[in-house]
């Protein structure tokens, strides 16, 4: 990985300021689709695959590229903005989410989106596929690296737990998951006694560690964080690493952060205006309403 | 028709010899080696071989991860858990994208070894023919398991689940026998009767034909290893050769093999019927005698269907 300086920073803080307004632009345009949880993990994934990931845009199916599941996949809407800012297709298909014959589905879908190496979207499935692609490449000698991001949400599923366990089992050193710690689900234990709803997922380091992982704490919006935490897990040996990224639902736009009604709303005209203003991206408001 | 080798042992053997001839073959295992007989590839093998643990949801995952990169795994547990305990995650990353994985259910049907009802599996054809992009295959004896699994993994390019029986039964195939999926097979001509198996109860199919013949009525018998893609052709051939057809299977006639032949008949060539499996119940431990018997499963039971038929 190239060493991220202060202009590289600075640039990819930029890209994902646009990449929240496309989010925002796609789901008002579709009139569906999650908002919350793509913000949350909008930076990571920036960071993942404009200075982490080793892939080429050009060659969605290179063998040697490094994997990523984005098991959150109701989050989908992220991951093809910065597939379409990195290349992968063009940026106006993006207004195609959701619409019938589209390659942007409402979930994501490997059969027909370039760049997406699994499907997901039932919860709790994206690490699994993950453990098989890391136990595949030490099986045929490669090097490349698999990367999960897992919602806090969806580690209360069962299935989550068997893959921790059976992966440091095997002792996947190449194998890194994400959680995207925002502390918010669909909907919750809403109703639980105390100013503070229970969040989706307790002490996940401690539990993590007990199933044999190593666990690193970072601030999964602040990239430069962040992509240390990733070195730091490429450089573990004889065990996988989970990221636990403290994050905020609904990140870069005041309203919407920290709003579980915010799951999966979709903004009015008038909310967009605001959110873009404050993304500094009113000029993509522009480029969309002439495109319509 | 002679004594026979298990198909779990044919399941096991068949493992090794693809794994020696394909690097891209692979066993991950429920924790049921020992039952399913994939432990002959962990014996033989243990290098293509990964236990999984007791964790079924995972271990579909962990398929379909691996068949991204060009493997082609088999996924071994008990058929009344493989079409169950991992049905989503076989739905979503495996049939969704169409992944070539080969999910085998091993201790089909109602002779698990006195078991009992958590571990007979019912409704696992049901289950798996109405996912679109499986295939569904059940073998009649060893030398058909061995023929299948060769075709699954050189003539298909995508999900399929492999029914697999326990004890021993009767071999009806020799080396010559030529699988191929979704074709029927015809076992036996006549034009009284039509007797439509699959899996094991086809050999059952063929002890009734006899049956029926010490009455002087000439069954026809088809057998239908694949179950998905039906072999539609063959099964209207059938109807229309003899104009009565009787369904065999140990599963329910809910939906299976029966269900699925009554659709095709119902749809293009409406003839009466009888369909001969478990009828819409769960069973219990007991021997196997006891239980075919009691479940309305013996070559007896397909004879009398057959009789009802001809009133």
């Amino acid at each position: 990985m190239e060493p991220l300086t202060p202009q590289r920073l600075k640039e990819l803080e930029e890209v994902a300021a646009r990449v929240r307004a496309r989010i925002l632009l796609a789901v008002h345009h579709a009139g569906a689709g999650h908002v919350g949880g793509p913000l949350s993990c909008t930076d990571m994934l920036v960071a993942l695959y404009f200075h982490i990931l080793n892939v080429d845009p050009n060659r969605p199916d290179w063998e040697d590229r490094d994997r990523f599941i984005l098991s959150k996949g109701h989050s989908t809407i992220a991951l093809y903005t910065v597939l379409a800012e990195r290349g992968y297709f063009p940026l106006e298909e993006l207004f195609t989410f959701d619409a019938i014959d589209s390659r942007m589905q409402g979930h994501p879908d490997m059969t027909k989106t370039p760049g997406i190496d699994m499907s997901s979207g039932s919860l709790g499935q994206g690490l699994s596929p993950g453990l098989g692609m890391a136990l595949g490449a030490r099986l045929l000698g490669k090097s490349f690296r698999t990367y999960v991001i897992l919602g806090d949400g969806e580690s209360q599923e069962g299935q989550i737990w068997e893959a921790a366990f059976v992966a440091a089992r095997y002792q996947l050193d190449n194998l890194t998951a994400i959680l995207d710690y925002n502390g918010l689900q669909q909907y919750g234990w809403r109703n639980a006694p105390g100013e503070h709803m229970f969040p989706p997922i307790e002490n996940p380091a401690q539990k993590w560690q007990a199933f044999g992982w190593r666990v690193i704490e970072t601030d999964g919006h602040d990239m430069a964080q962040f992509t240390a935490a990733v070195e730091e897990a490429q450089t573990t040996r004889g065990k996988p690493t989970l990221i636990i990224a403290h994050t905020v639902k609904g990140k870069g736009v005041s309203f919407m952060e920290d709003q579980y009604d915010w799951h999966a709303r979709v903004p009015t005209q008038q909310e967009l205006v605001a959110a873009l203003a404050e993304l500094g991206q009113s000029d993509l408001l522009v480029i969309s309403q002439g495109g319509d | 028709m002679t004594t026979t080798k298990a198909q779990r042992v044919a399941f096991g053997e068949t493992l090794v010899e693809l794994i020696d001839q394909d690097p891209r073959i692979l066993v991950l295992d429920g924790d049921l080696a020992n039952s399913t007989r994939a432990d002959i590839v962990a014996n033989a093998r243990p290098e293509r071989f990964f236990e999984m643990g007791i964790a079924e949801q995972n271990m579909a995952g962990v398929a379909a991860g691996l068949a991204t990169l060009g493997f082609i795994p088999f996924i071994s547990t008990f058929a009344a858990f493989s079409a169950k305990r991992d049905l989503d995650q076989i739905r979503v990353v495996i049939a969704q994208p169409g992944l070539h994985v080969i999910i085998t259910g091993a201790y089909s049907g109602i002779l698990t070894g006195k078991t009992g009802k958590t571990h007979q599996s019912v409704e696992d054809i049901t289950i798996f023919r109405a996912m679109p992009n499986m295939t569904v295959v059940a073998p009649a004896d060893d030398v058909e398991v061995r023929k299948a699994m060769h075709a699954l993994v050189y003539d298909l390019n995508g999900p399929a689940y492999l029914r697999l029986t326990r004890d021993p039964y009767k071999t009806i195939f020799d080396d010559s026998y030529h699988f191929q999926i979704g074709k029927g097979v015809v076992l036996a001509d006549g034009e009284d009767v039509a007797l439509i198996g699959t899996g094991e109860q086809t050999v059952r199919c063929l002890e009734a034909a006899d049956l029926l013949a010490a009455e002087g009525i000439r069954a026809y018998v088809l057998h239908l290893p694949t179950i998905k893609p039906l072999d539609e052709e063959a099964i209207i051939y059938a109807a229309r050769r003899t104009g009565r057809v009787v369904t065999a299977e140990d599963h329910t006639i809910l939906g299976g093999l029966g269900g699925a032949v009554a659709e095709t008949l119902g749809e293009h060539y409406p003839t009466p019927m009888k369909r001969v499996g478990w009828r819409d119940v769960y069973g219990e431990s007991a021997d196997n005698n006891a239980l075919l018997e009691k479940y309305g499963l013996t070559p007896r039971h397909i004879a009398e269907a057959a009789k009802a038929l001809l009133k």
